[in-house]
Order: C-alpha cells, then structure tokens, then sequence
C-alpha cells in the first residue's frame, strides 16, 4: 500500500515538474503570424515585408526583449478575404500565435477583424491603407499610411503655392477613389477648384488619351493615384512623351515615385513631385541604420514604404512583447502600443492612442539624381500628420 | 470637336496597331497553323526580355538589339517546336490549350527567378524616346515606329502567305497534312519554320509594345485576353483581318477612354461581341 501511495505521489510530482518546465519553455518564444502575398504577382511584397521584419529582429541582436520571436509566414496571394480569414484562423487556433502582422491588401484585413476581436490577438497593419481598417476591431494597430494622410498637405500645399484649379486622375478602384475623395474634399476647403476628375479603368495600357485629357482641361495641375508597376510607368511615360511638363501642367503624386519601381523611369521621372512619409534618401541616423540592416539581410533588399512598415510594425511587436513579458495578454499588449512614440527611419512617429493609426511626418519631395541613382529629394516637411480619413 | 474626332482617331490608330502587333504573332501559330497556342505571350515577353537586356545590361544599340532578340526568339520557338510541340499538332484543342498554358507558367515562373518580379525596360535611341511634333499635338516618335512595322508586317505577310511557294506548302500543310507530304512537300520543314516566324513576330510585338505594355514576370497571361480578341474578330489566320479588328477595336477604346472612361472597358468587350456577331469568321469574311 505504502509502496504504491509512494509511487502515486512520485508520478504527482513528475507530472507537475513536467508541467512546470514546459510552462516557462513555452512562453520564451512569441510566434508572430505574417499575413502577405509571397507567390504570384504581387509577390515581391511578401519579400519587402519578409525582408524588413527580420531586418529589425536581427538588428536587436536575434531576440526581442529578451526572447526568442518565430515568425511563421502564410501566403495570401493577392486580395483575397476568404482565403487570408482561414489563414489567420488556423494561425491562431493551432499555431497558438501570440501577434500578427502584415497585410498588403485591404480586404484581407478587414476579412480578419472579427477573428482578432475574439482572440484578442494584436495584428498590426505593414501596409493596408484605407482609413476605416482601424475602426473594425481594437486589436489592430498601423504602422503605414493612408491616402488621406498623404493627400490632405499636398492639397493644402498646392492651394498655398497659387495652383487653383487641378484635374483627378486616379485608377478606378476602392484606393483611387479614396484618393480622389480625399483631394476633393480638401482643396475645395483650400478654395482651390477640380475641374475634371477623370477614373482611368484598371486594365488601361495606352494612357495618351486620359493624358490628352488632362492637357485639354486647362489645369495647373495633376493629382494622380496609381497603383504600382506597369500602370504607373505607363502613365509617368504618356505625362513626359505629351508634353505635359512642358505644357505646365505639374505632377502631384502619392506612392508614385515608390522606390521599388523609381530606377525603372530613368530622367522620365526627374522633378516629378510627391507627397508621402518614407523616402530611402531621408537623411537620419534612424534611417541609416535601417537600410544597412536591409543591406545585411540581403544585397538587393529595397528600402520602401512596405519594408519600412514592416520595420516599424516589428518594432510596435517589440514593444508589446516588452510590456506583457512575452506572454499572450492582447488588452494589455494593445494598450502598450497605444502610448508608442519613437524614431522611425521616416522620422519621429507615433501611434495615436484613439485610431491605433501612426502619426507621422508627410514630405514634399521632388525627384532627383543623385550620382547615376534616382532619389526622392525630401524638400520640405508638413510636420506630423493624423489619418485624417477617419471619421469622414 | 474636331480636334477631339482627330485625337480618337490619331491615339486609336496608335494603339491598334500595337494591338496588332502584339497579336500578329498569334495569328501565325493559332490562326494559320491551326495550333492553340496559349504561350503566345511568353514568347513575346522573351523577346522583350532579350531585347531589354542586350540594350540595358550589355549596352547594344536598339536597331541591333531588335534583330538578335528575333532571331533569339525564333530560335527558342524552332527548338521548342521541334522537341515538344510538334506531337501536340494532332491532338486535341484540350489537350493543346493545358500543354501551352503549362508552358506559359513555366516560363513565367522562370522569367522571376531568374530576373525578378520588376518591371523591365527596353532602352531606346533618342530618336525614338522624343515626341513628334503633328502641328496641332504631340505623338511619341515610338508609336509611329510601330505603325510603320504594323503595315510592313502585314503587307509582308499576307504577300507570303497568299502568293509565294512558302505560303501554298503552309496552307497545304495545314489543310491536308497527309496529301501535301504525299506531294513532296517538306511539312515538317514548313510547320517548325512557321512555327519559328510566329515566335519572332511574337518576339517583335514584346519589343515593341512594350512601352504599353511593360515588361514583366506576368506579362506572358496579362495580355493573352486582348491578343486572342484580336485574332477572333479578325477571323483566324487572316492577318488583314487582324490588321482591321485591332484598328477598329483600339479606336473603340480609345474612344470611351475619351469620352466614357468611366465605363472603364465595357465598349471594348462590347464591339467584340457585335463584331462577332455579325461576322462570326471574321472582319473581312462573309
């Protein structure tokens, strides 16, 4: 008897040591899910946020706060909600992770908003740029932009600089549209006047006629949105082969002159103007430190507004990790990431405790050479900026 | 008014024959040789491709980078023709579709390993990078080039096909495979020489279209849609055809980007179903 009650007791105490030392062990590594496109033809997202976020781990030294971080990758391709929902879901129900982070496209976010409600799973947004992401769950946190961040001071520096009538050209789709909205509303306000919005169809190739268009309407100005690659270069190549430039009629761009595709213009693109909050050539120790640790992670890693809000988004996840201990606490982990300021390689930031949206410095910059590289010259700054898309 | 008539018609003309030009090459494999041939776009992107590293990475001038890069693409189409795809000939339109369409991601999945997933440019003389002064507008000197090839092709090809020896053996050879070899005549020689010009001119439509439409990994399926619609309206294997369906079906797009863009590309599908409708083998077929 005395035997086995020795026995029993023994396997107790097995069986709580066990228990005790895969608790600690469980909680030294943080996993952190990243949702992005990384096949297909959005793919070289995936690489910039892949690039970014273990750019900043490996610049901390391998560790955040003390402790180990997994990242586990999932593919979304492209805009795709239903596909992104059940990613997120089989990430948190059976890789238990502890923060999520990524998203390129906004549908894919918003997809995701009720599942890290649930859960209680902070997610911040690398990228996703419309407005009312945030307002969907109090778990999201974003370290990008918006349009109507980016558009309100170049409508309000337009205004100031005697441009009084302006033509729209935006892609016609969800982020175009924003943008035109956003540029509307405000330089109206500014007393300036839109005398044409034209929405280009997504799938245009020949942009001539849009840009004969905008010759014939007599504006001092383009505003433009387009999105990356082959139709932004189709466009920059129809404004410069017009006359455009020539004819006086400025560009006014957002993510246009995006670094990925800026070598890709050649003196087509010198001068061009654009408002927006990360530039590669801004000039800070914060973003020296950033592009070296690009470099290092991979020769050919290029520093943008996705790598950055990967950057970024790593070092919110940091923060969170700090303040909970590493253990899985989304209350209070948001409520950490809600009270963040530091210095971004774009400059001072910070997280704004009601929209959980990144108050940052919008630049006006021109495109320059410098050496045989095209850089986006900052030339003045609006002072930090709120999402002033929200509540509209 | 009349400006506006003669900008639709000058910015239409343009871009329908860099439609045209993009499609001629089809119009050749799928339209004379009967061959669905889905990698039409992945041949043209490779001699793109070619042509913009011999001008950007090895510095070569455009006029001589355009004929390597045709050659390079005739040889690459001449190869695959004769390994693979001339078994494909007798099977099934199925059958042919999933081989080229294999095809077309295997090579795109190439093209971005080996020269990643950005947008590549074609380096261009000076005298075709200016804009040309028309008197009352502008036009890129590069849109004349391709109207001016857009014609040479055309007249070129439709004199080879309908008059010369080369032209009878071809439609002999497609016709009646059996008979013409009966005859004496080299089909397998005349099929993968075909075979071989249609991957050129394909090559020729990637190099010059490419400042509509840039070069890139997913080039080789983006643009597949507007080339077999192009080669549907204009009837198969008639190149005259695809000359006028390119023509009329730019105009109408370029007309609604002037006047409807909202509509985005609604009257582009929509001229082709009437199109088709009315002449269901072809623009100039009754």
């Amino acid at each position: 008897m005395a035997f086995n009650k020795a026995r029993r007791t023994l396997t107790l105490a097995m069986a709580c040591a066990a228990a005790a030392g895969s608790l600690p062990a469980a909680a030294q590594t943080v996993k952190v899910g990243i949702l992005g496109p990384f096949s297909g033809p959005f793919a070289h997202y995936g690489t910039l946020f892949k690039n970014g976020a273990e750019a900043y781990i490996a610049s901390q030294g391998g560790k955040l706060a003390g402790k180990e971080v997994e990242l586990i990758y999932r593919d979304t391709g492209g805009p795709n909600p239903g596909q992104t929902k059940t990613l997120v879901q089989e990430l948190i129900v059976k890789d238990k992770v502890d923060y999520l982070g990524g998203f390129i496209f906004t549908p894919n976010a918003f997809a995701v908003a009720p599942l890290i409600q649930q859960s209680q799973t902070p997610a911040v947004i690398f990228n996703a740029a419309t407005s009312a992401i945030t307002d969907k769950s109090e778990f999201f946190v974003r370290t990008s932009y918006t349009l109507w961040q980016v558009t309100v001071p170049l409508a309000q520096w337009a205004a100031k600089n005697d441009i009084r009538k302006v033509v729209t050209a935006v892609t016609d789709y969800g982020p175009g549209i924003d943008a035109e909205a956003a540029w509307k509303s405000e330089f109206a306000r500014q007393g300036g006047t839109v005398v044409e919005s034209i929405r280009m169809p997504m799938a245009t190739t020949d942009f001539a006629p849009f840009v004969q268009r905008i010759k014939a309407s007599g504006a001092q100005a383009v505003y433009t949105f387009l999105p990356g690659g082959p139709p932004n270069l189709g466009f920059v190549k129809a404004y410069n082969e017009n006359g455009l430039a020539k004819a006086g009629i400025q560009f006014l761009g957002t993510a246009e002159m995006d670094e990925f595709d800026l070598q890709k213009f050649g003196d087509a693109a010198l001068g061009l103007t654009t408002a927006f909050h990360y530039s590669a050539a801004h000039d800070s120790p914060a973003n020296r430190t950033f592009v070296e640790a690009l470099k290092k992670k991979d020769a050919n890693a290029i520093a943008n507004y996705a790598s950055v809000g990967a950057w970024d988004g790593m070092h919110v996840i940091h923060k969170m990790i700090e303040a909970t201990d590493g253990r899985k606490d989304g209350l209070k982990a948001i409520a950490a990431a809600r009270a963040l300021q530091w210095e971004s390689p774009r400059g001072p930031v910070r997280i704004d405790p009601k929209t959980r949206h990144i108050v940052q410095n919008v630049y006006l910059r021109k495109v320059e050479k410098a050496g045989s590289q095209l850089v986006n010259k900052e030339v003045q700054s609006f002072g930090p900026q709120v999402d002033h898309g929200l509540g509209k | 008014m009349l400006t506006l008539l003669s900008n639709v018609l000058i910015d239409g003309m343009a871009y329908g024959m860099v439609l045209f030009i993009i499609a001629v090459g089809l119009t050749v494999t799928l339209g004379l040789m009967r061959f669905v041939n889905l990698a039409h776009g992945a041949f043209a992107m490779i001699g793109g491709y070619a042509a913009a590293l011999l001008t950007r990475e090895a510095q070569w001038s455009f006029w001589l980078a355009l004929p390597v890069a045709l050659v390079a693409t005739a040889a690459l189409g001449a190869l695959l023709e004769a390994v693979v795809l001339r078994h494909l000939y007798r099977r099934s339109e199925l059958e042919q579709v999933l081989f080229t369409i294999g095809l077309a991601f295997f090579l795109i999945a190439a093209t971005n390993a080996l020269a990643g997933p950005q947008v590549q440019l074609i380096v261009l003389p000076p005298l075709l990078a200016q804009p040309v002064d028309l008197g009352f507008r502008t036009l890129p000197a590069q849109r004349l080039l391709v109207i001016a090839a857009g014609l040479v092709v055309a007249a070129a090809a439709a004199w080879i096909v309908a008059r010369t020896r080369f032209g009878i053996w071809l439609r002999a050879a497609v016709d009646h495979p059996d008979t013409a070899a009966t005859l004496g005549i080299p089909i397998r020689t005349v099929q993968c020489a075909s075979f071989a010009v249609g991957a050129a001119l394909a090559g020729l439509g990637g190099v010059l279209g490419a400042e509509l439409m840039p070069l890139e990994p997913y080039y080789a399926l983006k643009y597949l849609v507007l080339v077999l619609v192009v080669v549907a309206v204009g009837g198969m294997g008639s190149l005259v055809g695809s000359l006028a369906a390119a023509l009329a079906l730019g105009t109408v797009e370029t007309a609604s980007k002037y006047l409807a863009s909202d509509w985005g590309s609604l009257f582009f599908f929509l001229a082709m179903a009437l199109l088709l409708a009315w002449r269901p083998n072809g623009l100039l077929r009754r």
